[in-house]
């Protein structure tokens, strides 16, 4: 479970260090009048939508530290053998990377109001995330075609799990990216609901391709040899 | 007093932050059922919760049958009994405390003692409860299924949950249980981002988190460890839905069922163990911390005394969240572990005794010298100390690994856990329904039938799970539906069966009488005015009871105080509302 406490840690960490920030040492007791720490409300000044992104996607966090752990306690039973993993891998994650690379684009053509190269850079992430999807998919074929199937072993389950569920997340980030296009599109788009509708999709995308290259290092078997080396450097 | 106002000249300024756009009914079905008003979603998240919890509370009766008057009951067969124990123990944890405390009273509370109009993302908010209902819906199906619901036992412990010889395990129970729980997490999370991100950005002026009422704060730190923990058991339930289903064996270990080899291999239960916990210890927080915080509230305000050491109060509920999630493996002494881990696992669980112990501690100290009402929330209230107090002392008993392994499996641990996260955070769910009715429905609960309630229900609990302590002692095992003539277990305990049982139908019945008061009181309660309480927290000075949607008429309230001015020198009521500015006069707004 040492990878799901480094993440709460991380997660603990910081709301105590955003907590340190909120006068957690004042006296309301004492104090009376309207004191708060931007002039009307101390709420931070970050859009809401911002925010309930980042609880979120602390949540997905949590989720795949949780499969991690349970992937590095199973694989020390006997009966673990790792499938090897298809070549396209290599090829998705660059993909994923390009989309995500279109999304900082279109995030900063959107605040330039470039609506032309925004609609552009939008279509290259949603086109480069549908050809990862397709990749993956290319990749379950594969295996599946090699006899790597889910029951044979659970390094095999894991693989379709973690990359079925990491695939069901970017499908869910699709819909918002759908609306968001379409609001692209949309001439009487107000700018700024605009801007924050990328904004927000690109964070996700930055996020999601995180986990998918911490999921990629599981599967190709490097985390489980740097846990070695991180072991041997301890005892 | 400290004069905080953070701009001088008495004047607001515009808003920084936009008035929430709310979206306004118009029809029957978008303001009563298809609802986005969190008050409405709180009240169905709650007549949900309390209807299924009704099937729990019938389940453990039919449990009490059988230990009361083994052999007696011929429907109620061991397969069945194991069914009705799994439920009731589902049913009680998930889909009533935890649905009740966040999605009822969260949903009520947060928006109108932040002074919000309503939750951050009221679409989602509605999507949350009917996702919620439909969790329910499954949980409930399995009881009409061919083998009926799973029989596992609430924690779903594999290998046993999925094989033949387990109710439900090559039938659709388990399947159905599993799918439920999944449901459950996908609506809980789409409420839970709500109550976080409200508490975070919907609060209105003046309104600084150091003011906030500790109802909010248990209520907040609660659902920020929900979304914690629940994936832990999301993970869990998918890998045993693909154990059932797609035949792989992450937890399935080799085994011969019947004289065959399965066709699982080289699982690890264990594994699932450490999942389950990892959420099951923090859901015990994830119910106790909306109790305590709750609790506070309705003791300052029942004893007329701010609450003794606010700021050590919240203190300890951010500290009590954020150690519950490395104590999860004492529920697994018995599972075999290291020694060095269980001696860790041990010293965290008695080390979250001290942040506990200061709010015991801080409550007493509230009730000190205080101007004491013997209400029907304060009886509630001091009900839940001692009780909570009483399943915490037993629960450091269990804490130990050499104390733990031979009470482990024996009725001690029911007792204690029946104490510490039954009984406890449903007499703080009673005191609360007592204390907020007037508001929600703007008419008073009866007296005297709530009288009536809480001393059955305070000393029937008692009654019931007190002398399970002694049964756990004399070493009358869990989990058994039947003792039979076991050498050590003395036949005085067949007879404190039989007395349990009977207390335990009374009890029950009890709760019947809480209910009809909860419909009678509707129409024929005493009305109950804006403020009955005369409690200082926002909700209690909305302009209209019940309030609307919108909750606050043209302007949302300005916050010049904390939630606990009670009894002030020299003012002139015994209570200061939050957003009465005395001594000052109240800011205007420019022209």
């Amino acid at each position: 479970m040492s990878v799901v406490l480094v993440f709460l840690l991380v997660v603990i960490g910081f709301s105590f260090w955003w907590l340190s920030h909120q006068r957690i040492m004042s006296k309301p007791w004492l104090e009376s009048g309207v004191h708060t720490a931007v002039p009307e409300t101390d709420a931070s000044g970050m859009a809401t939508e911002k925010v309930a992104l980042g609880v979120f996607l602390a949540v997905v966090g949590a989720l795949f530290a949780l499969f991690a752990s349970a992937y590095f306690m199973r694989m020390e039973y006997s009966d673990w053998q790792a499938p090897p993993l298809p070549r396209i891998l290599w090829l998705n994650t660059f993909v994923l990377m390009l989309a995500s690379a279109a999304f900082s684009c279109a995030v900063r053509a959107t605040r330039e109001r470039h609506i032309a190269l925004t609609r552009l850079a939008l279509s290259a992430a949603g086109l480069g995330t549908l050809v990862f999807l397709a990749g993956q998919v290319t990749a379950w074929r594969e295996l599946a075609a090699g006899g790597y199937f889910m029951d044979t072993n659970p390094a095999n389950g894991f693989f379709y799990l973690m990359t079925g569920v990491h695939a069901l997340h970017i499908l869910g980030g699709l819909v918002a990216l759908g609306r968001t296009t379409i609001r692209a599109w949309d001439p009487g788009a107000e700018p700024k609901r605009l801007t924050l509708g990328i904004e927000l999709c690109a964070m996700y995308w930055h996020f999601l391709l995180l986990v998918w290259l911490g999921v990629f290092v599981l599967l190709e078997g490097w985390a489980g040899d740097l846990v070695t080396l991180c072991r041997q450097l301890l005892t | 007093m400290v004069d905080a106002t953070h701009r001088a000249g008495g004047v607001i300024p515009p808003a920084e932050v936009p008035e929430l756009e709310l979206y306004h009914p118009k029809s029957w079905w978008t303001t009563y059922v298809f609802s986005q008003d969190a008050k409405v979603i709180a009240i169905q998240y709650a007549g949900t919760a309390m209807a299924i919890g009704l099937v729990a509370l019938m389940l453990s009766w039919l449990i009490r049958l059988q230990l009361g008057f083994p052999g007696t009951f011929d429907f109620i067969t061991p397969d069945a009994y194991y069914q009705f124990v799994t439920m009731h123990g589902m049913i009680m944890v998930i889909y009533l405390l935890t649905a009740l405390f966040l999605g009822g009273f969260g949903n009520y509370l947060i928006p109108l003692m932040v002074g919000a109009r309503d939750m951050v993302f009221p679409y989602a908010n509605m999507l949350s409860y009917w996702i919620y209902l439909l969790a329910v819906l499954v949980l409930v199906a399995s009881f009409f299924v061919p083998g009926g619901p799973t029989g596992a036992g609430w924690t779903l412990y594999p290998p046993q949950a999925l094989l033949n010889g387990t109710p439900g395990g090559q039938e659709l129970g388990i399947i159905l249980m599993l799918v439920s729980l999944i449901l459950f997490i996908i609506g809980f999370t789409m409420g839970g981002l709500n109550y976080v991100v409200t508490v975070l950005q919907g609060r209105t002026r003046g309104m600084t988190l150091m003011r906030m009422p500790l109802t909010v704060w248990g209520i907040f730190t609660a659902t920020v460890m929900a979304l914690l923990a629940f994936p832990a058991l999301f993970v869990a339930c998918v890998m045993m839905l693909f154990d059932r289903v797609l035949g792989t064996s992450f937890f399935m270990p080799a085994l011969v069922e019947m004289g065959e080899l399965t066709s699982h291999g080289g699982g690890s239960p264990i594994l699932f163990q450490h999942l389950f916990w990892f959420f099951g210890h923090p859901e015990v927080y994830i119910v106790a911390l909306p109790a305590f915080g709750i609790v506070s509230d309705l003791i300052s305000t029942h004893a007329r005394k701010n609450i003794f050491g606010y700021r050590m109060m919240v203190w300890a509920i951010v500290i009590i969240g954020a150690l519950s999630f490395v104590v999860w493996a004492h529920h697994m002494y018995v599972s075999g572990m290291h020694p060095l881990f269980g001696f860790f696992f041990a010293t965290t669980t008695l080390i979250i005794a001290v942040p506990t112990a200061i709010k015991v501690y801080n409550w007493i100290l509230t009730l000190w010298r205080g101007d004491i009402h013997l209400t029907l929330p304060m009886l509630f209230a001091l009900a839940f100390i001692v009780t909570f107090l009483n399943g915490g002392l037993t629960g450091l008993f269990l804490g130990n690994v050499v104390v733990d392994v031979p009470l482990s499996d024996t009725m001690f641990v029911v007792a204690h856990f029946h104490m510490v996260m039954g009984v406890a955070p449903i007499l703080v769910i009673f005191g609360a329904i007592y204390h907020w009715y007037p508001k929600i429905t703007g008419r008073m609960l009866n007296q005297q039938l709530g009288l009536f309630h809480f001393w059955v229900t305070f000393v029937g609990a008692y009654a019931i799970f007190f002398p399970m302590h002694y049964l756990g002692l004399v070493g009358a095992p869990r989990r058994y539906p039947e003792l039979g003539g076991t050498a050590f277990i003395p036949e005085s305990v067949a007879d404190l069966n039989a007395f349990i049982s009977i207390t335990a139908f009374v009890v029950g019945f009890a709760q019947l009488v809480f209910l009809f008061n909860l419909i009678w009181s509707l129409r024929y309660g005493k009305e109950a005015g804006p403020n009955p309480w005369r409690a200082t927290t926002l909700e209690w000075q909305t302009p209209t009871t019940p309030p609307p949607h919108g909750n606050w008429g043209d302007e949302r309230p300005v916050v010049y105080r904390w939630a606990y001015d009670y009894s002030v020198p020299g003012a002139p009521q015994d209570f200061i509302p939050q957003n009465d500015p005395w001594p000052d006069k109240p800011l205007t707004r420019p022209a």
